[in-house]
């Protein structure tokens, strides 16, 4: 199974278009770092907006806001959305690819079953998703901490705003990068189901992409009838509760508790779905694929 | 000689196509199997099923004396295949792909090993290359080499010689030999290319439209007393009009493009050339052909020959 699975890492790793994906978030990131390094100002200011009636902020403090913690929060809140797009490259991929290319019919005459082959295919893609996620992590969370330092965190909320202290930062990073991997994983898996039923790559992308668009568009629709009959079963409305790491409860005075979740259940409520999801995608991809004819 | 295949009452239906139909047969060990058929006549369906790639929708496989279904992975560990085109992975070296295959075939190759693979398919030189570069002939030998890696008992190569020149069609039935007579291998080789496997097979199955034709030895299958004649003339409609309404009608094969074929003992041949002259049929040529081509055709189009003399 290890080797198997070698064997798989070493095919994604060798082709060029995997690179694509690195590329894509390095390009992001530092357009991004480069922008808030040299006009923080102004996106602060525009962060502010709406509270600058009820807060007066000096310069400095602005200055101080600006760091590598909430670069990174806003680099996540951008890049999580782009994501599933890179991932599907890679997911809608492995199978239909291998169709495509015609090395599925000869890898499927040797000695490996095919649910062993969906199995290491997938944690391929989830491997791959992994990667992807440590790189942003490593520029988006430490290049920004060297470039813009260090401080308290600031999230900016409908109601208001709330500072998290900065040796209170790091695990919530560690846990909203982990939740990123499980809701990624999640369109990693359904674009491998999409793969199963499709002769080359494009087609499984492609559909990923659209069920995306479209549940994220239904997820964010304020329409009462939606709000309990569609949206808690769609997995994008639980996809964006990484962010519910950096929401912290506060005390009677209003200062926030250090170490604190504000919904901790409902952050593993959206997780046990999106876990939910993920089995049903890769089951049906096992069941149809364990039943499928190979006629390409 | 015991049988390393044994297929009994296979069939294979996609929706309302009968792809395969009581197909039955034994590869005897050691031997190269034929497995002949037009386009279309269900070949490579049956080998995907020799390779559990399609699943039959009834019928017994047996190979080794087990069960496929049951004993899929024992079996497949012994069995090395190309189906049709020898797809590999473009993107990567020769070896690199050598050392996949191996390594999904369950065994541990040494990279010594590999380059000897490599350099009995006559690719050692461009084991480094990656496999886009390589040449149609360069990718069919790799795709062998693939199929070899793990030093099957069984080998099974569909269509082998697609896509060859002439001297890479001689060096993959050099080395088909070479595995039955120097490495006691069997093999099962299915070609559209029929007079390659006249060279090759001991045994072959003729099959069309899915259902078997003929099974047996290949000396044993071709008759020598029969020949197929292939007659030329200035009008093949006129000619054929004429052949149908005489007693020499009953001989008639086929009509191709520019030629009709007729089916004779070979004592017949002087006898049946006299009479299309007296009968004043324009004649151009009259050629008598005596391969296993002319006998499979002979077989395979049988059908179509009662369709085209009844009409």
């Amino acid at each position: 199974m290890w080797k198997l699975l070698q064997i798989e890492l070493f095919k994604i790793f060798k082709r060029p278009r995997t690179y694509i994906a690195f590329g894509a978030i390095a390009a992001v990131v530092f357009l991004i770092q480069v922008a808030l390094k040299f006009d923080g100002k102004s996106y602060i200011d525009l962060l502010m907006s709406n509270l600058k009636d009820s807060f007066d902020f000096n310069d400095d403090f602005k200055l101080d806001l600006l760091n590598g913690y909430l670069i990174c929060f806003v680099i996540l809140n951008t890049l999580l959305i782009q994501m599933p797009l890179l991932v599907a490259l890679i997911s809608g991929d492995s199978i239909a690819g291998e169709a495509n290319m015609g090395t599925l019919r000869l890898s499927l005459t040797k000695p490996i079953s095919r649910t062993q082959y969906m199995l290491v295919k997938f944690l391929a893609s989830v491997i791959y998703t992994v990667a992807l996620l440590i790189w942003m992590a490593v520029l988006a969370l430490f290049g920004s901490m060297l470039i813009f330092g260090t401080n308290d965190m600031v999230v900016l909320r409908s109601e208001g705003i709330e500072q998290i202290q900065s040796f209170d930062v790091m695990w919530r990073y560690i846990a909203a990068f982990g939740y990123a991997a499980v809701a990624l994983t999640t369109v990693s898996a359904l674009s491998f189901l999409l793969s199963v039923f499709a002769e080359n790559s494009i087609g499984p992308i492609i559909a990923t992409m659209s069920i995306v668009i479209v549940f994220t568009i239904l997820s964010e629709m304020n329409i009462p009838i939606y709000d309990q009959t569609v949206k808690p079963y769609l997995f994008t409305s639980h996809m964006v509760a990484w962010k519910g790491f950096f929401y912290v409860k506060a005390d009677a005075e209003g200062t926030t508790i250090n170490g604190s979740i504000e919904n901790l259940p409902a952050i593993m409520r959206s997780l046990s779905i999106l876990l939910i999801y993920i089995g049903l995608f890769f089951g049906s991809a096992v069941w149809v694929f364990r039943k499928k004819d190979i006629l390409t | 000689m015991s049988s390393i295949i044994q297929v009994k009452d296979l069939n294979k239906d996609f929706g309302e196509i009968k792809a395969v139909s009581n197909l039955s047969f034994s590869v005897p060990a050691g031997q190269v199997y034929g497995f002949l058929g037009q386009n279309g006549a269900g070949k490579s369906t049956t080998i995907r099923m020799l390779l559990t790639l399609i699943k039959p929708s009834s019928g017994t496989i047996q190979i080794f004396g087990m069960e496929l279904q049951k004993h899929r992975k024992e079996i497949l560990r012994k069995v090395g295949a190309i189906i049709e085109r020898p797809d590999l992975y473009k993107y990567l070296t020769a070896l690199e792909n050598l050392r996949i295959f191996g390594i999904m075939s369950g065994i541990k190759i040494s990279e010594k090993k590999l380059m000897e693979q490599l350099a009995m398919v006559g690719l050692a030189d461009r084991a480094h290359s990656k496999v886009k570069t390589y040449s149609q002939g360069m990718k069919q030998r790799l795709g062998i080499a693939t199929a070899l890696v793990h030093d099957p008992e069984l080998i099974i190569l569909d269509e082998p010689t697609n896509g060859l020149d002439p001297q890479g069609i001689a060096d993959i039935r050099n080395l088909i030999l070479h595995l039955k007579k120097d490495l006691g291998k069997t093999l099962v080789v299915s070609s559209h290319l029929l007079s390659e496997v006249e060279l090759i097979a001991d045994s072959m199955i003729i099959i069309d439209k899915g259902k078997k034709l003929v099974e047996g030895k290949v000396n044993d299958l071709f008759d020598p007393s029969e020949t197929v004649v292939e007659v030329k003339t200035i009008n093949d409609e006129i000619a054929l009009e004429k052949l149908k309404v005489s007693q020499l009608g009953q001989f008639i094969l086929n009509k191709r493009n520019d030629a009709i074929l007729l089916k004779l003992h070979r004592e017949q041949v002087p006898v049946v050339m006299k009479e299309m002259v007296q009968m004043d049929i324009g004649i151009l040529s009259f050629h008598s052909k005596h391969s296993l081509e002319d006998y499979f055709l002979s077989l395979t189009t049988a059908n179509q020959h009662v369709e085209t003399v009844a009409n």
